[in-house]
Parts: structure tokens; sequence; C-alpha cells
């Protein structure tokens, strides 16, 4: 646990440096990104290349400037700049792209931020051709994120548009640093798109983004994968690498290996509730680009006086990754750990408020006074926290959700997956939600790999009759996928390979867990599972299993330019870049991390992906929701 | 030189190009008899034939060369034929249709940071002008006032990012810009001349020099503000040329002039320098120097470069030529070195004289003169300490370069100065253009120029003349370039194949393509040849989606539709994206996709999607029937049942609405059975459920539901009564209770089965009850449950009764 320490004490540091007196909001702003740059691999360095493109662009539109969002983008983009840097270099007014007309605004300038999609090329051109004419000319520009599109260009064009603008340029934001460990391409759809549409843009993306990363990263000498999509990414990163060759990278490898893992390999993880703190969040409220909108009751300001009259209307939003030193510590935790953490956490601080009536000296007291900041912003912290914990606890103790949990186990552990579930049929019955149905019903068929025709069929009727017949589109996308099919051969590989890979932990420890598997309170995730025995003792006492899993498994290695072959130190631990496509949850992410903190584990992990999702977001990108309007 | 001109080079019309570059010939040029056309001859700088031949298009006014080494031939009617070095045709322009027939006058070509330009002055006195022959923009100039014919003399001149004609007109100057023509007058000059019957501009356009008819030579600067000075001559003809000669930074500025076999050189002071020539003789203006060349020589003229001066000036007692001496007797083994040596040191000019030698070196054409003075900079820093290298290394590699492109077999006669000026890289480009690429390798590799810039580059266009040659096999070249080329760094395969494709071999440029990592490159190239569909699974292949939807795009409208289909069939990758594309812009071309695709999984699909776009009901039935069809077609039973299903229901509830009123069109089979169930329509309700057939066990928990939601116990009584329940009676406590209906729950308690005994008691707050049956079925677990209920309130005896209870519990 020797690094664990060492992490926490330099994040102690950095909040003496970098809290001053007031813990306000444009202080924190300023040092925002500090987070990205204390884990193993600096990550800042990717975020600040990415800023500095998006400062060169700007500059590149000389005078004021107006920006019209693709707003789908405006969450992406608050990872990797403020407003405050925008403000820097003349940007005065931001608009959402909509039909009609850009609003007024006496700028010089005005930019359109949008990804390449041809429905926003339809609108731009409506915005440019119903431009004031009487008004002082404004010059138009276009930045596409994360890539220029010819096609796009050709609709412009089309639209008789393309002229009207001075810039047209692209902005290559692909993987954006979400935490100091984490980095996420952000896509919503990309599951969607890959394994229903078979359109494989974002894999485009991923291996466009890889390359990225190796030019500010290095090399990277390993790479393993496994799927479909993680062959045809390694594909085009070795035909990429081909393309540029000649600008032989230079720098030293900070990776060791990449580990490429379709979604589509493990569809279990993400169906099943997440355990861990982080987890918990995301699956009952959800945290988008890194941000959570809480039920406001909880945080009201108690203040004397004010005796809490007016309760807040509006959802507190709280932002949430590892700058903050109390979240760092709990949320990986399985939410059965958070309670005592929290307590502990407290007495500590109260013990730390306490010492203010042992400092006699003018010095202790100035000492104290200057770790007041630090302390509050603690203080404050562990306040929320205490309050999201209360929350998740009211649901975590429900009837329903210990139902719920009871039946995802049961399947895990592959008891009576091949009949009609009970408990899924009170569900419908009782109209629970159907993405809860959903979820169960793909479980099920995941653990058996696959329902026999009569129970699924059962199970679709029992859907569209309650639901509506309008999810045939969805229930055929869930097939299409896999997550749903009918059982083709007798055999059902699921036990195999749980019990293969460890997949079930009878005795998971929840407060001092000793394997991945308490993330789920049991379940040990499939895809950390073949993270973890790919670094040891390797994949090839898994080819069995591996062969059950759908696509290729593969290894590739790279060319390293002479002298750039690192010298291990005794001791020092290997980096891999897991990748997963198509989506990875907060709870594969904690056993990661767990892996990286485990002494004698040897690795410590760096995780991209093409979005977090949770099982409700993601069966939700997987829906077809035609909106009926009859008459 | 290495030609052999019999006639010298009287009568010819003569173009040298600057930074020793190539020389052309055109012989008697007026002659347009097709028995004995003139000859044109192109040379390297030391003479060697690069081209000749027969001249046979209009009469040549003026030849000149441009930056990339091409020839320009200006004719009489405007027409400017561009030619390579080896005397192929390239390309042909025009200087404007106006020249026709007035016929161009005078010519001259011209060199600017833009390119190279061409400026012609008509029969009609009008000056056309173009600044960049690469990217051509024609500027007709403005009238010159009072001129008829043409003026006494010309030149271009480059100020202010504008390319600007300065005319004499008899003793009147003219500036002439796009728009203007201004008179100017030189500062100071002599009154005598009534006519200005030359001029010249220098290399870098700073200064001027004009020639007067009083035999005065004016110079100042080319901006007409400053005077340097004026010369009598003492000579009145015309000279035949007149050039600029003077070095970056000297202070000696002077001015070549040549008439038939004599030449002058004057400058600041009054003091001339006459040479005398025994042939006809051409000037070739430099940077630093005047190139003289004649039939037979080929010489150079120049201010003798500063560190030269000092070293060999006699008894000149500069650092640099005492170190050289210092070296001189070293060789000797005489101790005097060391005496020459304290000299220099005692001085501290020791680097001051290392700096010399190398300096001088640099300006020495002698191989030998620049071993001697390089030996000598070598000797003296090593007295020296802190002496950074880099100088003379690069000076010895620079000469290294430089003595192998003086070599008379590649013939570029550069100065150190002009070196160092047009860069390495242009230097690569001329061999290149020379089709030296050995040497120019050589070169690259040993100034280790980046492979990217280098070799690379050289082997590119290597390949690019190779598949010029027309008598190769496309086979033998592709594998020839290949196996040369390899995977040499940064090769752009594209642009060999495009000079392929240009030279109308198709195949062999595909074949080159093949060997093009970067598909993005493959494609655009692919398309222009009409190969789209190689084009199409390049595109593919690179995996970049935006390619194979412009190449989609493409086929789209080159093609017929059932081809478009057809190609589209072939390239799954291609077709799911163009898919995509028509769910978003094309929706019934999507369906024809996949009608063309017997698909009719998807069409069902693409059916149901459309009736729920679809207001009207009778649409929407149609188009779900279709939807039954393709199902039906695709052998999807269920998916079939399901929609007929959903059409039923649609019925329904149309009718329903019909007979009752009730707008339920829409709404889910559950729904609709919840609300007639909540409206008292148990009869409907009941034909649906048996219609639909609706599992009895949700039945139930739908009955259930709505009857409690609509608090109407009796009726719901009367349901748990009416048979046994499929689902237990448990729900039915439960529905009551969340419903805050304890009373009505408390009549369910005792149905439930005995599992859920405990259960149920507790959960309309029985805690007596569910302590009964807690302790009856002895369940330890169910005990604790109830024990972790009681509170201090619970009555005392209870809790003693549990706790024995679950004491045997545990014994058991």
């Amino acid at each position: 646990m020797r690094r664990k320490v060492a992490r926490t004490s330099s994040s102690e540091r950095r909040n003496h440096v970098t809290w001053p007196a007031s813990h306000d909001c444009t202080a924190r702003r300023v040092n925002m990104a500090s987070h990205l740059s204390y884990g193993r691999v600096n990550l800042n360095i990717l975020r600040e290349a990415a800023r500095k493109e998006l400062r060169e662009f700007l500059d590149k539109c000389a005078g004021s400037k107006a920006i019209v969002w693709d707003e789908y983008l405006t969450g992406p983009f608050g990872l990797i700049a403020q407003y405050s840097l925008l403000k820097e270099h003349e940007v005065e007014k931001m608009f959402t792209l909509k039909p009609g007309r850009v609003p007024p605004a006496d700028v010089k300038n005005v930019i359109f931020f949008v990804r390449p999609k041809l429905e926003l090329m339809d609108i731009i051109a409506e915005n440019v051709t119903s431009e004031d004419k009487l008004q002082p000319q404004r010059e138009f520009h276009i930045l596409f994120v994360p890539r220029r599109s010819l096609l796009c260009e050709q609709r412009l064009k089309e639209q008789g548009v393309l002229n009207s603008f001075t810039n047209i340029d692209e902005y290559i934001l692909d993987l954006i640093p979400y935490d100091g460990d984490l980095l996420s391409m952000e896509s919503e759809s990309a599951f969607r798109e890959c394994y229903l549409e078979n359109d494989q843009t974002s894999l485009y993306h991923t291996a466009k983004g890889l390359m990225t990363l190796q030019a500010l990263y290095g090399t990277i000498p390993q790479i393993f994968g496994k799927g479909e999509c993680a062959r045809h990414v390694a594909n085009m990163m070795l035909r990429m690498k081909r393309e540029f060759a000649g600008s032989q990278n230079q720098i030293l490898p900070v990776f060791d290996t990449l580990l490429l893992l379709d979604r589509n390999v493990d569809l279990l993880t993400p169906l099943a509730t997440q355990l861990t703190y982080e987890g918990l969040i995301d699956e009952i409220y959800g945290i988008t680009n890194g941000y959570v909108k809480l039920p406001p009751e909880k945080f009201a300001q108690k203040k004397a006086g004010e005796g809490g009259k007016d309760l807040p209307t509006e959802p507190k939003k709280l932002q949430l990754n590892s700058a903050e030193e109390l979240y760092a510590e709990i949320r990986d935790k399985n939410f059965n750990a958070v309670g005592a953490a929290l307590s502990k956490k407290a007495k500590i601080i109260s013990a730390a408020f306490e010492e203010r009536h042992n400092a006699k000296t003018v010095g202790e007291i100035k000492q104290f006074v200057s770790q007041l900041p630090h302390m509050q912003a603690a203080r404050t912290s562990l306040a929320n926290h205490t309050s999201i914990a209360e929350l998740i606890k009211d649901i975590t103790t429900s009837e329903v959700f210990f139902d719920n949990l009871t039946v995802e186990q049961e399947f895990m552990t592959g008891v009576d997956t091949d009949k009609i579930n009970t408990y899924i049929e009170d569900c419908i019955a009782k109209k629970d939600p159907l993405i809860k149905i959903l979820r169960l019903v793909c479980m099920q068929s995941v653990c058996n790999n696959g329902l026999k025709q009569k129970i699924l069929d059962f199970y679709k009727r029992e859907i569209l009759q309650t639901y509506g017949y309008e999810h045939i589109l969805t229930l055929n996308n869930l097939e299409k996928t896999g997550l749903l099919k009918p059982q083709t051969t007798t055999r059902n590989n699921y036990p195999t390979i749980r019990k293969t890979l460890k997949l079930w932990m009878e005795d998971a420890n929840e407060q001092n867990p000793n394997d991945i598997s308490y993330v789920y309170s049991g379940y040990a995730p499939l895809s950390v599972r073949l993270t973890q025995v790919l670094a040891r003792p390797g994949w090839r006492s898994i080819e069995e299993v591996l062969k059950m899993l759908p696509g290729p498994h593969f290894e590739e290695r790279q060319q390293l330019p002479p002298g750039l072959h690192k010298k291990r130190q005794q001791g020092e631990n290997r980096t891999t870049l897991v990748f997963f496509l198509g989506g990875v949850t907060y709870a594969e992410i904690a056993a990661l991390r767990f892996l990286s903190q485990m002494e004698d584990g040897g690795t410590e992990y760096i995780i991209a992906t093409t979005k977090l999702i949770n099982g409700t977001s993601w069966i939700k990108s997987l829906m077809d929701r035609p909106e009926a309007q009859i008459r | 030189m290495g030609w052999n001109l019999k006639d010298g080079l009287r009568d010819c019309l003569i173009a040298a190009a600057p930074y020793g570059g190539p020389i052309a010939l055109l012989r008697e040029p007026q002659r347009r008899s097709p028995s004995a056309r003139p000859q044109l001859e192109i040379y390297s700088a030391s003479g060697g034939t690069l081209a000749s031949f027969p001249w046979k298009s209009g009469v040549v006014k003026q030849l000149g060369w441009t930056v990339c080494d091409d020839l320009l031939c200006i004719q009489e009617d405007g027409t400017v034929l561009v030619y390579d070095l080896f005397g192929s045709f390239k390309r042909h322009f025009s200087m404007g249709n106006e020249v026709g027939q007035s016929q161009v006058v005078e010519a001259k070509v011209f060199h600017s940071p833009y390119g190279t330009g061409v400026a012609i002055v008509t029969g009609a006195s009008r000056f056309t002008l173009a600044t960049n022959i690469d990217d051509l923009k024609l500027r007709r100039l403005p009238e010159v006032p009072g001129l008829q014919g043409a003026p006494s003399c010309w030149a271009v001149l480059t100020q202010d990012r504008q390319s600007k004609v300065l005319v004499a007109n008899g003793a009147d100057l003219f500036i002439l810009d796009y728009g203007t023509c201004t008179a100017v007058s030189p500062p100071g000059l002599s009154p005598q001349a009534t006519s200005i019957i030359h001029m010249c501009v220098s290399f870098s356009y700073k200064y001027l020099a004009l020639f007067t008819d009083s035999g005065h030579v004016w110079m100042g600067t080319s901006n007409l503000r400053e005077k340097l000075s004026e010369v009598e001559t003492k000579v009145r003809n015309p000279p035949r040329q007149m050039a600029w000669c003077r070095r970056p930074k000297s202070q000696q500025a002077s001015v070549v002039i040549m008439w038939d076999r004599y030449l002058l050189v004057v400058g600041v002071c009054k003091d001339t320098i006459p040479f005398h020539f025994e042939d006809d003789s051409v000037l070739v203006p430099e940077l630093d120097s005047v190139r003289i060349i004649n039939a037979t020589n080929h010489e150079l003229l120049q201010e003798v470069p500063a560190a030269c001066e000092e070293i060999f000036k006699i008894a000149s007692m500069a650092p640099g030529a005492l170190l050289l001496e210092a070296h001189k007797e070293y060789e000797k083994e005489s101790q005097k070195a060391d005496e020459y040596l304290r000299e220099i040191k005692e001085q501290n000019l020791l680097g001051e004289a290392v700096k010399q030698c190398v300096e001088a070196a640099g300006h020495e054409h002698e191989a030998e003169t620049q071993k001697t003075l390089l030996r000598a900079a070598s000797f003296g820093k090593c007295f020296l300490s802190n002496f950074s290298p880099e100088p003379f290394v690069s000076m010895c590699r620079d000469l290294r370069v430089l003595n192998a492109v003086r070599d008379y077999t590649v013939g570029i006669p550069l100065t150190h100065t002009q070196f160092k000026q047009m860069t390495v890289q242009v230097l690569t480009d001329r061999l290149v253009y020379r089709r030296l690429y050995p040497l120019a390798i050589e070169i690259c590799r040993y100034l280790k120029t980046p492979e990217y810039q280098g070799v690379s580059r050289v082997l590119k266009h290597w390949a690019c003349c190779k598949v010029q040659q027309k008598e190769e096999a496309d086979e033998v070249i592709a594998r020839t370039i290949s196996l040369k080329l390899g995977d040499a760094a940064g090769i752009s395969y594209s642009e060999i194949a495009n000079k392929a494709y240009e030279c109308g071999r198709t195949e062999l440029a595909i074949k080159l393509l093949e060997f093009e990592p970067r598909s993005g490159e493959q494609v655009p190239l692919l398309l222009r040849m009409k190969r789209s569909q190689l084009a199409l699974s390049k595109a593919i292949e690179s995996g970049d989606t935006d390619l194979v939807y412009t190449v989609v795009t493409y086929l789209k409208n080159e093609m017929n539709r059932g081809d478009f289909f057809m190609t589209l069939r072939n390239q799954p990758v291609a077709l799911s994206l163009y898919r995509q594309f028509c769910k978003h812009q094309e929706q019934d071309t999507l369906k024809d996709l996949f009608n063309q695709d017997d698909d009719h999984q998807e069409l069902g699909n693409f059916y149901v999607k459309a009736s729920y776009k679809e207001k009207r009901l009778e649409a929407r039935m149609s188009l779900l029937q279709s939807a039954v069809d393709e199902y039906n077609k695709a052998k999807n039973e269920f998916a079939a049942k399901a929609t007929e299903d959903e059409m039923r229901l649609l019925r329904f509830q149309r009718k329903l609405e019909e007979d009752k009123g009730e707008y339920l069109l829409g709404f889910s089979l559950h729904d609709t059975l919840s609300t007639l169930l909540s409206l008292g329509l148990h009869k409907l309700a009941e034909q649906l459920y048996k219609d639909f057939r609706v599992p009895d066990k949700r039945y139930w928990w739908l009955k259930l539901t709505a009857l409690a939601d609509k608090a109407d116990w009796e009726e719901l009584e009367k349901f748990a009564k009416s048979k046994k329940s499929p689902i237990g009676y448990m729900p039915f406590v439960e529905v009551c209770v969340k419903r805050n209906n304890k009373f009505e729950a408390k009549k369910y308690v005792s149905k439930v089965t005995p599992e859920q005994k405990v259960k149920a008691h507790l959960a309309v707050g029985d805690l007596e009850g569910a302590a009964d049956a807690a302790i009856e079925r002895r369940n330890e677990g169910e005990i604790s449950t109830v024990l972790s209920r009681c509170t201090p309130a619970t009555d005392r005896t209870l809790v003693e009764r549990l706790n024995r209870a679950k004491a045997t519990a545990t014994k058991k």
C-alpha cells in the first residue's frame, strides 16, 4: 500500500498550495485541472495540448467573437476549458445552435462549434443565410469537433454557404482527460453505432485519439485486444503508424501496454447494479461530464435565524473528481464501507478543529489559521458526502433495491437462469420502469447464454403488452447487439466462464477488500478479470474461455526506435492503458484502481473509454422510441 | 567551357540562370524558313549539353529561366512556352490577347519572392506584367505619356511587395505600377544627358544604375531617393549589357558595363577598371558577383572578399594572415611558428584569426587553397579553449558539397554566399531537376538532412521521372520503384502515381498506389482515374468513415441506382454507413435498400417506425399491415403476431372511442386494461384479457392495482374471493398497505402462504401475529426480524417469548 500513501500526501500538499485563503469558486477554477497531474501518467499534458490548440484556433479569428454551440459539446468542452479561457480570447457571447437567425451580438466573428453531423449543417446554413444584411458584416467560422468532414462540407456547398466561411477547421478532441487516471471520448452513442448500426466512425476516432496519445506519451510497445472492434482499432492504429512512418516518435514510452476491450465481450457487467459509492451515485442520480445533480433538500444551509423556511428548489450540482480529497478516498469503496470511512473522517476533522485549544503560542495559532481554509473545505466536503450517503442509503436499504439485487446475484451465480423469473414477472405486472425490466431480462439472457425461445417470447410479449408495442424496435435492437438472444445451443458456457475466471466470490470482503469482486459485493467484473489475468499469468492460461467470448483476441507489438527501450527499475510497476470500446462503468474503474493499488500487483492502470456508462444509460442508448401521434 | 560553339555567341539569344544555373542558346532566332530552323540548345553552366533541338514554333523574343529551372521562351505573339531543363515541352500560356497584332517588342524575366515573373512591352508601347507565372495574373500597366514605339530602356523592380516597371523615354523616367504612371527624376543626374539609354537594377532590387547618352553612369538607390555616385565613362555608345556587382553588406558597390569586347567596372570612386575581351561575352548578374560567359571561358568577377584580402594582401599583418604563416612554419617544423602564434595571441586575436581563415576558405575556389586555410584554422583552434567548433565543421561540410557541385560534370558554379542564400534544400532540388539523383542523395546523407526533407524527396522525384520512361513495362517500373523507395520515410506514392496518371499510365498509377500507406491519399486519385470500386475498398480499409461517405456520395452521382446498390451490397461497411445516412436523410432510399437485399426483418421494422409517424389511424394500420407481411416473409412469427396484436388493439381502442367516447388510442394493452377497470368496464376488460391471452398472474396484479387505486375495496374483496389467486395474497396485503388501508389489508393476511405470514403480519403492523407466526415456524431469521421491530413500548412478555423461541431455534 506504499503507493497509496504517497498519493494522499501529494494531494495534501496540493491542497495547501492551491487552495489559498478563501475556498471560493474562482480559486478552485484556476486550479481545476491539478488533479490530472498527480496520477502515474500526467494527463494534464493532454489537456494542455488540447487547450493550446483551442487558443490557437480562437486567435486565428481576430477580433471579438461569439460562439454558437452544438449543445452536445458544451459538457465535454467544460472538461478542457472554462469560460474564462474563452473570455481571454475575446469570446464575448455564447449561443446554442438553433434554426433561424444567430442572435444579434456586436462581434466581428461568429464561430460554430459543431460535431460533423448533416442535420447540424442544415441549421448552420439557415443561420448563415438568414443573417441580417443591414447589420455590420460578421465573419463566420466553423470548428468541427473532433474532425472535419468532407460530407458536411459538401452539404454546406450544396446549401450554397460554403464560401461564407473564413475558416473551416477541425478541433481534434478525441480523448478528454476526465480524471487523473481516466480518459473518455464522451461519445454517447458509440456502443449503439458500433454494435448495432455497424458504423465504425467512433472507432476511427478512437484510433486517431490513441495516435495523439502516443504522440504525447510515446509509442505503446505492446497492444493486446479482445473483440471485433478492438481488432479493428488495432489494425487502424498499426496502419496509421505506417502512414506516419518517418516522423519517428522520440518520446520515452510512458505506457507499457495497451489493452483494447470490446464492450460486447463483457455484456454482463454494466447490467449489474454497481455497489461502489461512485457507482451508486451514477446508478441513482447519473453523473454527466463529471457533474451530478442531487435533490436539494438534504443540502439546505442550516443557518441560524433562517429556520429552514425556504428550501432550495434548484437541484444541487456538484463536481465529482479526485481533486476532492475525501471523494478520492471513498469513491471506489463498496457503499457498505463508506459509512465507516465518513465517520472516521469526521473524527479526524473535529480533532483537527479541537487543535485550536492546544495552540498556545502565536506561531502555533498562526499555523492553525493557515490550515483553516483546507480544514473548512474538508468539512464542507464531508458534509456534502454525508448527505449524499444518506440519500443513497435510503435507497439501498429499501426492499425494492434488495429484491432486485437478490435476483441479479442469482443470475450471476447461475441460479434458475433457464426459467421464467417470477420477480421479473411481478415487476412487469406492477409496471416497474421498463429499463429496469430490460436490464434484468438481458442479464438473465447473458447469464444463460441466451434464453429458450419460449421464455424469450414470453418476456417479449409481456413487455410489449405492458409497455406498448412500439418497443418491438427496442427489443429488436437488444437482440441485434446480443444482449437478448434465443438459445442456439443447449450448452450454456456461462458457468464455465464464471468458474474459470472466478467471477463469483462467495466471501467478498466489502470493508477491506482483497479482490475486485467487492465492487459488486461478490461479482468480479469479467472485463477487469480479463485485464487482471493478462497482467498475470497471461492470457495463454485462459485460451479456452477467451474462445467462448465473442471476437478474436490478439497481441501486437510496435517497434520502438532504438534507445527508447525502457530499463525498468527493480520493483517499478508497469503501466497499462485499458481502453473500453463501447463504455465502462464506475465500478469497473474502481476495480482497476483497486488492482493498481495492490501492493504486489505490479501494474498500474490508466483507463480510457468511449463513454462512462451504467446499465440504465447504456440500455437507454439502445432504445428506439418512435413518438406516436395518432389522431 | 565544355561546349563547342563554332560561331561563338554571335547572333544568339542567350539566357543564363542565376545561382550557377543552366544556359540556353537560340541561334539566329529571326530565321523562319522550314529548311533552316533555329536551333535551341541547353547547356549546364560548364557547357555540358543538356538538350538541343530545332525550334519549330514562332519567333522568340526572349529566353529566361524560372526559379525551378524551367526555360521560358517568350514569342513575338505573346505566347510563352515552358520547357524543362532537358528540352521537353511542359506547357504554355499567353501574355494577353491584345498582344497579337502589336507584337512583343521586348520582354524580361524577373524573380521575386513570389516566384518567377514575366514583363513585356508591345509595339503599342504598352506593358503587361505577370508576377508569378505559376499563378498567372496578367496586369496591364497604364500608358506612358508621350511614348511612341519601344522605350529607350526599362527594367522591372520589386518594391513594397509589388512589381513595377521603370521606363525611360528619352531623358524622362517613369515608374509604372498597377494603377498609376508616375514621372520620377533621379537626384543629381548630370544635366548633359538628353536620354537614358540603358539601365540595370541590382540583384536585390535595392540599387539602380542608369547610363546616359552623355556617357555618364548614375548610381543610386532604386527608390530614386539617394545618389551613390556618378561616373563618366567617356564612351557614348549604348552598352550591350550592364550589371551590378556587389556582395551583400559590402560598401564597394560597383556596376559592370559591357560593350563589344570591352568591359568597364565603375564604382563610387572616379576610378574605373577596364577589361578587354577577345570574344563576344554575356554577363550573368549574381547575388555577390557577375559571371562572364563567352565561347571558351566562364569567369567570375567579384569584389575580393574582406577575409581573403586581409589574409592574402601582400605583407598583411592581419591575424588570419599571421595564422596562415604560423601554420606554414609549423609544417616546415620551424620554431617561427611559435613566434607568429604568440604575436596573434598577444593581441588576443587568435579567435579572430581562426574565423578569418575559415571565412576565407569559404570564398576560395581552389581546393588546395581551401585546404591550406582550413588546416591553418584547425591549427589555430588547438590553442583556443571554449571556441565553438560549429562554424569550422559546417564550413568543411559546405565546401565539400560546393566542390562536388562545382565539378564540371555537374556544372553548378556556386559561391559560398550564394549557397547559403539558396539553402541545401533548393540545391537538392536543382540537382534533382538535373536528374543527378545519386549526388543529391549523397549530399542529403552527408549533411544529415532529415530523411523526410532529404533522401525521400529526391527518391520521390526520381520515381516521378522513372514513371515517364515509356519504354519500360508498368510491372518493371513499379517493382523498381518499390525496391528503391522501400519504406523510406514520408514517401508519397500517391504523388508518384499522380504523375504516372498524368502521363497516361493509369495501370502503373494503380500499381504504385498500392504502395501508398495513406488511404486518404489514394482515394481522391482513384476517383479521378474512375476506379471508384477500388477507391471504395481503399476508403473502407482506412477506417475513415468520412472518406467512405465521400466515395459513396461520388458513386451515387456517378452510377445508375441499380449498379450503385450492387456495389454497396458487396461492401457491407459502406452499405451500413449509407443506411445510416439514409436513415437521417432519405427514408425512401432506405426502404429500397432493404428491398433489394430482401431484408424483410428490417423492412418490417421500417414500416413499424413509419407507422408511428402517421397521424391518421387508417394510414397507420396499412403500414402496420405491411410490417406484418414483411415479418411473415422474414419468418419472424413473433413479430408478425405482435404487430397483428397491435392492430387488433388499435381497432379495439377505436371502437371503444366510438362506443364509449373514451379516448385510449395509442395506450398499451396494460394501460388500456387499467383504464377499463378503473372506469368499471369490467366486461370489456375481461374480453380484452381473454382476447390477448394476458397471463392470469399479470391480469390479477393489474386488476388488483386498478381496484386499489380506485379504492373500490368491495370489488377487490369480491375479486379476491372469485377464485384462488394465481399471485397469492401477499400482493393484496401489500397493495392495501401501500394505499394506507391496513384494515383492508388485514383481511388477506390469513390467506397468505406460511412463508409470507410473518412479513404479512409485520406489513399490517401486527407484531403479535408476526411473533406467533415466527415462533410457530421456528425460523431463527424470522424471529430476529420480528425482534428487530420490537420497541421499548412492546409488551415484555412478547419479547421474552421471542427470545426463548430464538434460543431453541438456534440450538436446533
